[in-house]
C-alpha cells in the first residue's frame, strides 16, 4: 500500500495559493526531503499530511485513510519545530503520557525503552524543565518514535540540535527507514538529511518544482538541486 | 481504546502539571480573597443586605478567580507546542477538550470549596444551610463556566493577544449562565429551599450546559484540526 | 453589475428616505402624551428589526462558512455583524434618548434594554475578536465558530433576563393601545426604507471585503517573491 498519496493538493490562506496542485506518492520505506526556501510552503504541506489542518483542495491518504482519521494517526509520528513535551512533567511522564494516548500496551516500559535509547534514563524522574537544551530535544525524538510509528513527518529535524541530538535522531532514523519506515521531512540541513533521503522534492511558491530519486551527486553538493532547478 | 479513558489520562495530565506548580490555583484563589475583601468595601456587608447579594458576589469572585485557572489551560499547551502532539495523538478531539474541561472544572470547584467557608466567615453567612442543592448549583454553574471557558480558551490559543480578548469573549456569552448561577445561589444562601423560582434557575443552568456542552462538543474539532 | 445594483438601491432607498423625513416630521400627528420626540421611533423600530435580520443572516452565514469553507461566507457574515451592530447602536441610541426626555433618565436595566446590551457586547466580542486573527482563512473559521456560540446563546440570554426582570421588577416600560393609523403607515413605510439602508451598507461591505481579501493575497504574494 502507498504510505503517503497526495491528490491535487491546494491550501489557501484566504486567496492566496500557499500550496497549487501538489501531487506526489511516497511508498513505503522512502524518505521524502522537502526542499525549498522559508515560505515555500513545506511546513504547511506537512501540517496537511499530519492532519493539522485540512487541505483546501484535493486529498490526502495515509495508508489509504484520510489524514485526521484515529487510525492514521496511530500510525504517525510528527515532530514539529517545538518540542511538545510538558514542562511540568518528568521525562518519564512525558513519555508514559504519550504511550497512553497512543494506547500502547505498556506505555511505562516503551518510555523507559525510549529513555534509555536517547541516552536520558538517569533522568528519568527528572522535571523536563530543569534539561538542558540538548536533553529535551532528545526527549522529543523519543516522544515521537515511542508508539513505533510507520510514518515520520518531521519539520526542520536538524534544525538547532545540538551535536548529540543529531546523533541520535540520525540513529533513529536509520533504524526506522530499515525497519520499513516511511519519512517525510522538510528540511535546511541538507548534508544530515542528503545521507537519509532516499527521494527528494523541491518546493517554491506553493508548487513542486521536481521530485526525484536522490542523485548521487547531491550527497557531495547538497545545493545541486538548487543550482539546477531554478534560481532559489 | 474508550474515548472516557483518553478524558482521564489528559484530566489527569493537567492535574498533575497544575498541581506540581499550584501556579494558577494559588494565584485564582488568592485573588478569590482580594475580591471578596473588595466587595466588603463596596456596601455595607450586614447579614440582610449580603444576604441579598451574595450570589452575585460569590460567582462574580468565582469568574473572575476562574479565569486565571482557564487562560493557564490551554496557555500551558503553548510553550513548546505540546498541543501539536497532542492533536496529532490519536485521541478524539473531543475527548482532548472534555479531559481538560474536567481538570479546569476540578480546579474550580477547589478553589470555590475554599471561598465558600471563607465567605461564611468573612460575611457571617450561614451557608450550609441548603447544603446539598447548593452543591448541585456550583457544579452545574461552574460547568458551565468551564465549558466556555475551556472552549474559547481553544479557540484562541493561537491569537495575538488573547489575555486582553478572553474575557469580554467569555463573560458575555456566559450571562444567562453566571445570572442563573447567581440567583439560585441568592436564593439557597437565603435558607430557600431548591424549588419554585430556584428550581426555575436550575433549569435554566441544565439547559446552558446541555446545549453547550453538545455545541462545544461538535464544533472542538472544527477548533482544534479546522 | 454588483455595483450597478448598489447605485439603483440607493437611489431607491433615497427617495424613500425623503418621503419618510417628509411624512415623519411634518405630517403625522405629535403624541398627545409623549411629543415630538416619540418620531424617534419611527428610527428605533425599523433599525431593531434590521440589526435582529442581520444577525440571523449572520448565523446563518457562519454556520454555511463551517460546512462549504467558502470565504463569500465569511465576508457575509462579518458584512451582516457590523450592519447589525451599527442599527443595533441606533436602537439603543434612539430608544436612550426617548427615555430621557420620557422618564428622565437614559436606561434602565429593563429585560429589553439588558438582552439588546449583551446582544450588542455579542457582536462587538465577534469584530474584536476578528481584528486579531491575521490569516483569512484562520479569521473565518474561528469567528465562525465564535458566531454560532454568540447565537445559540441569545435565546438563553432572552429568556433567561426576562425571567430575571419578571421576578424584579424594572419600570414598566411597553406602552400599548391605540396607535393612530398615519403613524402607522408611517413606520411601516420606514421599516424597507432602513432595511434597504441595510442592505446596501451590507453589499458595500461585501464588496470591500472581496477587495481586502484580493489585497491580502496579492500582498502575501509579494512576500514569497521580495
Amino acid at each position: 500500500m502507498i504510505a503517503v498519496a497526495v491528490e491535487d493538493v491546494w491550501k489557501f490562506f484566504g486567496d492566496y495559493p500557499a500550496l497549487r496542485e501538489i501531487s506526489f506518492t511516497v511508498e513505503p520505506g522512502e524518505c521524502l526531503a522537502l526542499l525549498g526556501r522559508n515560505g515555500a510552503g513545506k511546513t504547511t504541506l506537512l501540517r496537511i499530511i499530519a492532519g493539522f489542518s485540512p487541505a483546501g483542495r484535493g486529498q490526502v491518504r495515509v495508508f489509504g485513510r484520510t489524514a485526521r482519521a484515529v487510525e492514521t494517526r496511530r500510525l504517525t509520528g510528527v515532530l514539529g519545530h517545538g518540542i511538545a513535551v510538558y514542562d511540568e512533567l518528568s521525562a518519564i511522564e512525558n513519555l508514559t503520557l504519550f504511550g497512553k494516548l497512543y494506547g500502547l500496551a505498556d506505555p511505562e516500559r516503551a518510555a523507559r525503552e525510549w529513555l534509555e535509547r536517547t541516552g536520558l534514563e538517569r533522568v528519568a524522574h527528572g522535571l523536563v524543565r530543569e534539561f538542558s537544551r540538548g536533553m529535551r530535544q532528545r526527549l522529543a525524538i523519543a516522544r515521537a518514535f515511542l508508539h513505533d510509528p510507520k510514518l515520520l513527518l518531521f519539520d526542520e529535524p536538524f534544525t538547532s540540535l545540538d551535536d548529540r541530538a543529531i546523533a541520535v535522531l540520525q540513529s533513529v532514523l536509520r533504524d526506522g527507514l530499515l525497519r520499513g519506515c516511511t519519512i517525510v521531512m522538510s528540511t535546511h540541513q541538507l548534508r544530515e538529511a542528503m545521507e537519509l533521503a532516499t527521494h527528494v522534492a523541491l518546493l517554491n511558491q506553493g508548487r513542486m518544482v521536481h521530485r526525484c530519486e536522490r542523485p548521487p551527486e547531491m550527497l557531495s553538493d547538497p545545493g545541486w538541486l538548487y543550482a539546477r532547478y531554478g534560481d532559489l | 481504546m474508550a474515548a472516557w479513558r483518553l478524558v482521564l489520562i489528559v484530566a489527569h495530565k493537567d492535574l498533575r502539571a497544575e498541581l506540581r506548580t499550584k501556579e494558577a490555583i494559588n494565584s485564582s484563589f488568592s485573588f478569590a480573597l482580594v475580591i471578596l475583601l473588595l466587595f466588603s468595601f463596596a456596601f455595607d456587608p450586614t447579614a440582610e443586605v449580603t444576604r441579598e447579594i451574595s450570589g452575585g458576589l460569590l460567582w462574580i469572585a468565582f469568574a473572575f478567580a476562574g479565569a486565571l485557572i482557564l487562560n493557564r489551560s490551554f496557555a500551558r499547551e503553548q510553550p513548546n507546542d505540546c498541543l501539536d502532539a497532542l492533536i496529532a495523538a490519536p485521541v478524539p478531539s473531543a475527548a482532548l477538550f472534555l479531559g481538560k474541561a474536567l481538570a479546569n472544572w476540578l480546579l474550580l470547584l477547589g478553589v470555590e470549596a475554599f471561598c465558600f467557608p471563607v465567605f461564611g466567615i468573612f460575611y457571617n453567612i450561614r451557608w450550609t444551610r441548603q447544603f446539598w442543592p447548593l452543591l448541585l448549583v456550583v457544579v452545574l454553574g461552574t460547568w458551565g463556566f468551564t465549558l466556555i471557558g475551556t472552549m474559547f480558551s481553544a479557540l484562541t490559543v493561537n491569537i495575538r493577544l488573547r489575555e486582553v480578548m478572553l474575557p469580554l469573549l467569555v463573560y458575555t456569552v456566559m450571562t444567562p449562565c453566571l445570572l442563573a448561577a447567581m440567583q439560585a445561589t441568592s436564593l439557597l444562601l437565603a435558607g430557600e429551599p431548591l424549588a419554585g423560582e430556584a428550581a426555575v434557575w436550575l433549569r435554566f443552568l441544565i439547559g446552558f450546559d446541555v446545549i453547550f456542552t453538545s455545541l462545544s462538543l461538535i464544533l472542538v474539532e472544527t477548533v482544534l484540526a479546522g | 453589475m454588483r455595483k450597478n445594483i448598489i447605485y439603483v438601491l440607493a437611489v431607491v432607498a433615497a427617495v424613500l428616505l425623503v418621503r419618510n423625513l417628509e411624512v415623519i416630521l411634518l405630517r403625522v400627528p405629535v403624541d398627545a402624551e409623549q411629543g415630538n420626540v416619540y418620531r424617534n421611533l419611527y428610527f428605533h423600530v425599523p433599525s431593531a428589526f434590521t440589526s435582529l435580520l442581520g444577525s440571523i443572516l449572520a448565523a446563518v452565514a457562519s454556520i454555511a462558512y463551517l460546512v462549504y469553507k467558502d470565504l463569500k461566507y465569511d465576508a457575509l457574515a462579518v458584512a451582516t455583524v457590523e450592519v447589525a451592530m451599527v442599527m443595533l447602536t441606533v436602537t439603543m441610541v434612539t430608544g436612550s434618548i426617548w427615555a430621557r426626555v420620557t422618564w428622565g433618565i437614559w436606561w434602565t436595566w429593563d429585560a429589553r434594554l439588558t438582552s439588546t446590551f449583551v446582544g450588542w457586547l455579542l457582536s462587538i466580542g465577534y469584530l474584536v475578536l476578528r481584528t486579531a486573527i491575521e490569516e483569512p482563512t484562520a479569521r473565518a473559521r474561528i469567528s465562525a465558530v465564535y458566531a454560532i456560540f454568540a447565537s445559540a446563546d441569545v435565546p438563553i440570554i432572552w429568556f433567561s433576563i426576562e425571567w430575571f426582570r419578571t421576578q424584579h421588577p424594572a419600570p414598566v416600560l411597553r406602552a400599548g393601545g391605540y396607535i393612530d393609523p398615519a403613524m402607522k403607515s408611517a413606520l411601516y413605510w420606514n421599516v424597507p426604507a432602513i432595511l434597504l439602508v441595510g442592505v446596501i451598507l451590507v453589499l458595500l461591505r461585501l464588496r470591500q471585503e472581496e477587495m481586502r481579501r484580493e489585497l491580502d493575497g496579492l500582498r502575501r504574494l509579494a512576500h514569497t517573491l521580495s
